[in-house]
């Protein structure tokens, strides 16, 4: 954790604290000692590698999980200590895709969309449908609205789990692996988005990827999982770890394994 | 295929060296990595391992896993390997394949525990199971509250498809079994009724037995293989693919959303399937008493309706009605219990059907001894 990073950090006002924390599953424990800080409209990366439990960690931070010891706070409100009902606001700023996509089998991607509208909005349905097409559209799946999910793609069904997360336009939007199963064309224009979003609407948006060239594009701060120690070696501005980490673990990875630092 | 051949020699340096020549490949007799070691000099263990592989003709998986056990053997005894001698490409392989490369500290179960702590273990995994049907049920209960105070999210959509599932196209299947229950249990009778001339009692038979229990029992086991188990197997689907955390984070309760028009849909359809069964096996003990016992047909149904009543009626329709609750109940508690993967899918269809049946009959000795203690 280098100082620089620790400034770009304090500059933006925090909106998730973890603290302290361990995730595990039973008693076999993925992580511990976990402290970082989310800032407003910051795009935070997940990284580590497969398996390592950037997924767990995602489950912890939107409140699907409880954490086997420390705490998340947002906004300075611990989830896990908070009464139901400030728990249901909290939920209602989160916007979530999952890794695989998670899309209500039984629904078409109009009605997946519309779920969330309906169940937190009281527009008319004529504007939900309209809001519906536009965040389809959003992703490049205009024209989609009548299938189900079990008459598209994988890639198609991730992005269609992205115009769900962002139907009500939430300011988290916690990303699972968003661009795997894309082609590299709707990959960078999945970027573009993130980053328009993150920019002109102040959204936060925490993303767990692989992407490399994703990570240096969008990414203004992050954290490095390590299994291996079981807790974080790095945090801070991918592209200044990429430059000052002394850890050789997180220039392989930032590297894809070439170990040195031309970039 | 030219056969596998292993020449040991021991270098001017003391060092082992291997000659690999012909083909190594699976199912080709490749000599075991041990008597690769223990060399032609046993006795003076050597230090270093090193390979010529100028006569190698092929290779395959079958060089890569006797290397991989060499290797290993290698690591144990403290023998230095120079690699310099094999192909590139196996060089590549075994360093992908090399236990450096390899996540540390998996551990998976652990070891396996005394019996007594194995026996407790189990014990008190019953008692944790039986607690999360009851928490199960209370949730259920509360989200049937809640609806009936107009509170309850769910899709009305959600909730006409599964009537139309669990209620009209069931009738078949209900409709073959019930008739041929009924004509089974005239059978059963008429043996006895008639050896006392008795034929007519028949259709008391049939008519109490079917609609007092057996309409409702066979209707339910009906159900429960037939609705349980779907019940479970869409909602562990869910669960694997996330789809009810996905519900979760959006702040609404799976009970409500997924569980409550499931047990909604089985409490108005199964009395309704009740009737049906009970009408289809009298039909059924008809059958047999006209056909083959010379009962006249209206003869046959004022015997039947002097021999029910209403109370009979309303037991029957009582024990369906219970049985479509705890169909539903196991039936989506198991779903919701289900786990990641395509196995447990099957687990949870599997376990729905059997603790529905086993419930099923449980809550019809129940009810039985109940209405014989009320007299009813
Ligand atoms: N339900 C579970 N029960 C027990 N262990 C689990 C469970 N789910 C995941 N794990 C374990 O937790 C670890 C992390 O899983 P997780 O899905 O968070 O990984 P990940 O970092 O997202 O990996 P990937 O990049 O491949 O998606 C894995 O090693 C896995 O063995
Ligand atoms: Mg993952």
């Amino acid at each position: 954790m280098s100082a620089p990073a620790e400034e770009s950090r304090t500059m933006k006002e925090a909106v998730i604290e973890v603290k302290g924390l361990e995730m595990s599953y039973g008693s076999f424990v993925l992580m511990r000692d976990l402290n970082f800080t989310i800032g407003r409209g910051d795009i935070f990366i997940i990284m580590g590698g497969s398996g390592c439990g950037k997924s767990t960690l995602l489950k912890l931070l939107v409140g699907l999980k409880r954490p086997a010891r420390g705490e998340i706070l947002y906004d300075g409100v611990s989830y896990w200590e908070a009464e139901p009902e400030v728990q249901e606001r909290l939920k209602r700023r989160f916007g979530i895709l999952f890794q695989s996509g998670a899309l209500w089998s039984s629904m078409t991607l109009a009605e997946n969309v519309a779920m969330p509208l309906e169940q937190y909005t009281t527009l008319p349905p004529g504007q939900i449908r309209e809001l519906v097409s536009f965040k389809l559209s959003l992703v490049g799946l205009g024209g989609f609205e009548e299938f189900y999910p079990s008459e598209i793609s994988g890639g198609m069904k991730k992005r269609a789990g992205l115009a769900r997360a962002m139907a009500l336009d939430p300011d988290l939007l916690f990303f699972d692996e968003p661009s795997a199963g894309l082609d590299p064309i709707s990959a960078r224009l999945l970027d573009d988005l993130i980053i328009e979003l993150s920019e002109s609407l102040g959204t936060t948006v925490v993303v767990v990827t692989h992407e490399l060239a994703s990570i240096f594009a969008i990414g203004t701060n992050s954290v490095f999982l390590d299994p291996d120690v079981k807790t974080m070696t790095a945090a801070g501005d991918p592209k200044r770890l990429l430059k000052e980490s002394p850890d050789p673990k997180v220039i392989n990875f930032l590297t894809r394994g070439e170990g040195t630092r031309q970039r | 295929m030219i056969p596998s051949e292993l020449k040991i020699d021991r270098n001017p340096d003391g060092a082992l060296l291997l000659s690999l020549a012909g083909e190594w490949k699976l199912g080709s007799a490749i000599p075991s990595p041990d008597s690769a070691l223990a060399g032609p000099a046993a006795g003076e263990k050597a230090q270093r391992l090193a390979f010529a592989t100028d006569k190698l003709e092929g290779w395959d998986s079958g060089l890569l896993i006797f290397l991989a056990k060499l290797f290993a053997i290698c690591r144990r005894d403290g023998v230095i390997v120079d690699q310099s001698g094999l192909p590139a490409g196996v060089r590549k392989l075994m360093e992908l394949a090399s236990p450096e490369n390899q996540r540390t500290g998996i551990t998976h179960g652990g070891e396996r525990p005394p019996f007594l702590v194995r026996v407790a273990d189990a014990a008190f995994a019953q008692v944790k199971g039986f607690k999360e049907v009851l928490a199960f049920i209370g949730e259920v209960t509360l989200a049937f509250f809640k609806m009936l105070r107009g509170k309850a999210d769910f899709r009305r959509l959600d909730l006409i498809v599964t009537i139309q599932e669990t209620g009209a196209q069931a009738l078949p299947i209900v409709t073959l079994i019930s008739l041929l229950v009924g004509m089974i249990l005239a059978f059963v009778a008429s043996i006895q009724l008639k050896m006392f001339g008795a034929q007519i009692y028949v259709a008391d038979v049939v008519g109490i037995g079917m609609v007092r229990v057996m309409g409702a029992i066979m209707t339910g086991i009906i159900m429960s293989g037939r609705t349980g188990a779907a019940f479970a197997a869409q909602l562990g689907t869910m669960q694997v693919n996330e789809e009810i955390d996905a519900l979760e984070t959006l702040g609404l309760s799976p009970v409500e959303f997924l569980v409550l028009p499931r047990m909604l849909a089985l409490m108005m359809m199964m009395p309704l399937l009740c009737v049906y069964s009970d009408l289809m096996g009298v039909l059924g003990g008809m059958i047999v008493g006209v056909g083959m016992l010379d009962i006249g047909v209206m003869e046959y149904v004022q015997e039947s309706r002097s021999a029910l009543n209403l109370t009979h009626f309303l037991v029957g329709l009582f024990h369906c009605f219970v049985f479509g609750v705890l169909v539903a109940i196991f039936g989506c508690l198991r779903g919701i219990q289900c786990e990641r993967s395509a196995s447990a899918v099957g687990y949870a269809a599997t376990s729905a059907v059997v603790t529905g049946i086993v419930s099923i009959v449980v809550a019809t000795a129940i009810i039985t001894l109940s209405c014989q203690v009320l007299g009813i």
